[in-house]
C-alpha cells in the first residue's frame, strides 16, 4: 500500500491532536508515514505509534527549524520524490497552509485546503469535503494533477488508536539558500491560560459586544464546561479580549461539539468561523439577533441575569 | 520603494454567494462584487510605507495595485486608486475563468515581473470568497522570494522588512531582506476611506489592461481546464433547523442548564 505523508504538528515533541486526526484519516488512503521536523522526537514517538504511523521521517537540521515555512516545503518535496506517497496531509493552520502552498508549486501538484473530510474513492483516489461561503455550502473536490496535497481542519475526525511501528528514519536534507530568506528573530511565548486550544476544543464559549467588556462571566462559564474562550470581532476591536481568541472570518474557524455565543449578534463574518459547530447555543438581549437563526437553543435575555444562574445549575443540574 | 499590492474582486459576503451550475465555479457575475475588505489593509499598508518614506524626504516610491478578474473587477482597482494607489493593472482574459490558486499565482507572478521588479509585494491575509490563504505563499515560491505573512505590524528599514506576527502560542518577529512578499492581517491598520479629492484624482490615474498574451501566457496554462483540482459537486447546506428560543423570565439559566444536561454536555 502506498504511503501517505503526514506532517507532524508539534511543540518540542508534544504532538497536537490534529496530527492524530490526520494519521487516522491517512489510513483511509494508505499507510501513514509521519514527517517529524525539529527537536523532541523521543517524546513524540509514542503518540505517533499509537495513532498508526508505520514510519517516521525525522529531520532535525537547524536549517529547517530557524527559517519558517520555505525549508519545510523543501523537506516535503524531497520526501515526495523519494517515497512517492499517495497523498500529503497537513494541518490547516496558517503555517500548514503556507507549507502546502509552496509544496504544491514545487512539485506541480494540486492543493485542497481546509478539508473537513477525506475519503478514498472507488479507484483509491483522494476525495475531499470542504465547507465554503461561511459554511453555507459543502463542496466535494479532488486533486487532478500530481500528488494530492490536502490541508485538513482540526476536529475533522475522531482520532482512532491503531498500533503502528513508528520506525524512524533520519532524513538528511539539503536546504537551498533561497529558502532561508525569512528568519525568525524573536519569539515571545504567550502565558498559557490553562484552557483548551480554541480550534481543538470540544466546547467553545465566546463573548461579544453584549458582554460590555466583562469577560469574567464568559470565562467562568467556559471553565465550568472545560471549554475554550472565544471572542467576536467587536469584542476584540474594543480591546476586551486578545485577537488570538477571535472567532470568525479573520480569526479562528472553529467546529466544536458545542458553541456558546454570549452577547454576539452573529454577523456573517462571525458565522464564517463557527457555523459548522455541531450544537449552537446563544444568549442575547436582542431577540432579532441573527445568531438565533442558527441556534439549537437560545435564551433571549441579558447576559448577566441568565449567566449567574447557569453555572451553579450546571454543576449539579439534578439538584 | 516600489510596491505592488495584489487585490481581489470578490462577491459581497452580505449577498447570496453561490456557484455556477454549469461548471461548479464561484458565481462572480450574478452577485454584487467589491474589493475584498481584507485587501484594503494591504493597500493601506502600502500607502503608509510610501507616505512614510516621502515624509522623511526620500523618494517615496509608488504603489501599483494589481488584480485579476472579469470586467467588473476594475471596481477593485478603482477603489484602491481612490484610496491613493498610484497606478493599476487589471489582467482580464476570458481564458482565466475558473482558474485555481495555482493558476492565479502564475498569472500574478508574470504580471509582477512585467510591472518591473518591485521592492515589496503586499497582499491581504486571504480572500473573502475562496479564503484559502495560499496565493501569497505560492506567489513567493514562483518569484523565488521570501515570504513574511500575517503581519500585524510592518516596518521597512535599510532594505530589510520586519514584521510582527501574533500567533496562538507566541508573538513572533520575522525579518527578510527585500525584495520580499508580505501578507497583512486586519489588525495592522485602519484602511482609509477615499476622500473626494482621492475619488477625483483616481479618474486620471493610469490603469493598464493586460491579457494573457500580454504576459506571454498560454490560455491552456490557466482556467478551469488547467486547474490541478476539481470541484465535483456542491450543495447548499440545509438551513439549520431552528431550535428552541426562550425568553428569560428568571429561569433562563436553569433552562439552559437543563438543555446542556439533556445533550450530555454536563
Amino acid at each position: 500500500m502506498a504511503e501517505v505523508l503526514v506532517l507532524v504538528d508539534h511543540a518540542d515533541g508534544t504532538v497536537r491532536k490534529t496530527t492524530s486526526e490526520l494519521l487516522t484519516m491517512a489510513r483511509r488512503i494508505g499507510e501513514p508515514s509521519a514527517v517529524f521536523i525539529g527537536a523532541g522526537f523521543d517524546a513524540a514517538k509514542e503518540t505517533l505509534a499509537r495513532f498508526g504511523a508505520e514510519k517516521v521521517y525525522r529531520v532535525e537540521s537547524a536549517d529547517v527549524t530557524d527559517y519558517l515555512v520555505a525549508p519545510k516545503a523543501e523537506v516535503l518535496a524531497q520526501l515526495v520524490a523519494s517515497a512517492e506517497p499517495a497523498a500529503v496531509l497537513i494541518s490547516s493552520s496558517p503555517e500548514g497552509k503556507e507549507i502546502a502552498a509552496r509544496l504544491a508549486i514545487k512539485i506541480g501538484s494540486g492543493l485542497i485546503t481546509d478539508a473537513v473530510d477525506i475519503q478514498a474513492g472507488e479507484a483509491g483516489e483522494v476525495r475531499t469535503t470542504q465547507s465554503v461561503f461561511a459554511g453555507g455550502y459543502t463542496v466535494q473536490a479532488m486533486v487532478t494533477k500530481g500528488t494530492p496535497i490536502v490541508t485538513v481542519k482540526p476536529n475533522s475526525a475522531a482520532p482512532e488508536e491503531v498500533a503502528g511501528a513508528a520506525a524512524d528514519e533520519v532524513v538528511e536534507v539539503s536546504i537551498s539558500e533561497g529558502a532561508k530568506g525569512a528568519r525568525l528573530t524573536d519569539r515571545q511565548p504567550r502565558a498559557s491560560t490553562g484552557r483548551p486550544e480554541l480550534t481543538e476544543a470540544a466546547i467553545v464559549v465566546s463573548g461579544g459586544r453584549g458582554t460590555g467588556g466583562d469577560f469574567s462571566k464568559v470565562e467562568d462559564f467556559a471553565d465550568s464546561l472545560g471549554a475554550a474562550v472565544g471572542a467576536s470581532r467587536a469584542a476584540v476591536d474594543a480591546g476586551w479580549y486578545p485577537h488570538t481568541s477571535q472567532v470568525g472570518q479573520t480569526g479562528k474557524q472553529v467546529s466544536p461539539q458545542l458553541y456558546v455565543a454570549a452577547g454576539i449578534s452573529g454577523a456573517i463574518q462571525h458565522r464564517a468561523g463557527m457555523q459548522t459547530s455541531k450544537t449552537i447555543i446563544a444568549v442575547n438581549k436582542d431577540e432579532e439577533a441573527p445568531i438565533f437563526e442558527l441556534v439549537d437553543f437560545g435564551v433571549v435575555g441579558a447576559l448577566f441575569t441568565v449567566r449567574p444562574q447557569a453555572p451553579d445549575a450546571i454543576k449539579d443540574p439534578k439538584d | 520603494m516600489n510596491i505592488v499590492v495584489c487585490v481581489k474582486y470578490v462577491p459581497d459576503a452580505q449577498s447570496d454567494r453561490t456557484f455556477n451550475e454549469s461548471d461548479n465555479t464561484t458565481d462572480r457575475v450574478g452577485v454584487d462584487g467589491l474589493l475584498s475588505d481584507l485587501d484594503e489593509y494591504a493597500v493601506e499598508a502600502g500607502l503608509k510605507l510610501v507616505e512614510g518614506a516621502a515624509a522623511e524626504g526620500a523618494d517615496g516610491g509608488t504603489v501599483t495595485v494589481l488584480t485579476i478578474g472579469p470586467d467588473a473587477a476594475s471596481d477593485a482597482v478603482k477603489k484602491a486608486l481612490q484610496m491613493g494607489a498610484h497606478a493599476g493593472v487589471h489582467v482580464n482574459d476570458e481564458a482565466i475563468h475558473g482558474s485555481d490558486a495555482v493558476a492565479t499565482s502564475l498569472i500574478l507572478a508574470e504580471a509582477v515581473k512585467k510591472i518591473g521588479s518591485p521592492d515589496l509585494i503586499l497582499t491581504g491575509m486571504a480572500s473573502t470568497d475562496g479564503a484559502m490563504g495560499v496565493v501569497p505563499a505560492m506567489l513567493a515560491e514562483r518569484l523565488g522570494l521570501p515570504q513574511v505573512t500575517l503581519a500585524s505590524e510592518l516596518t521597512v528599514e535599510g532594505g530589510t522588512v520586519t514584521i510582527r506576527r501574533d500567533g496562538d502560542v507566541a508573538s513572533e518577529t520575522i525579518t527578510a531582506s527585500l525584495p520580499a512578499l508580505v501578507s497583512v492581517t486586519d489588525q495592522i491598520n485602519e484602511p482609509r476611506y477615499p476622500s473626494f479629492k482621492g475619488i477625483m484624482a483616481a479618474k486620471k490615474k493610469p490603469v493598464e489592461k493586460w491579457t494573457l498574451a500580454d504576459l506571454g501566457l498560454d490560455a491552456g496554462s490557466v482556467g478551469l481546464a488547467a486547474a490541478w483540482t476539481k470541484v465535483e459537486s456542491f450543495a447548499q447546506r440545509p438551513p439549520r433547523e431552528k431550535g428552541q428560543v426562550i425568553t428569560d423570565e428568571g429561569e433562563g439559566g436553569t433552562k439552559l442548564a437543563e438543555f446542556l444536561s439533556a445533550q450530555k454536555f454536563v
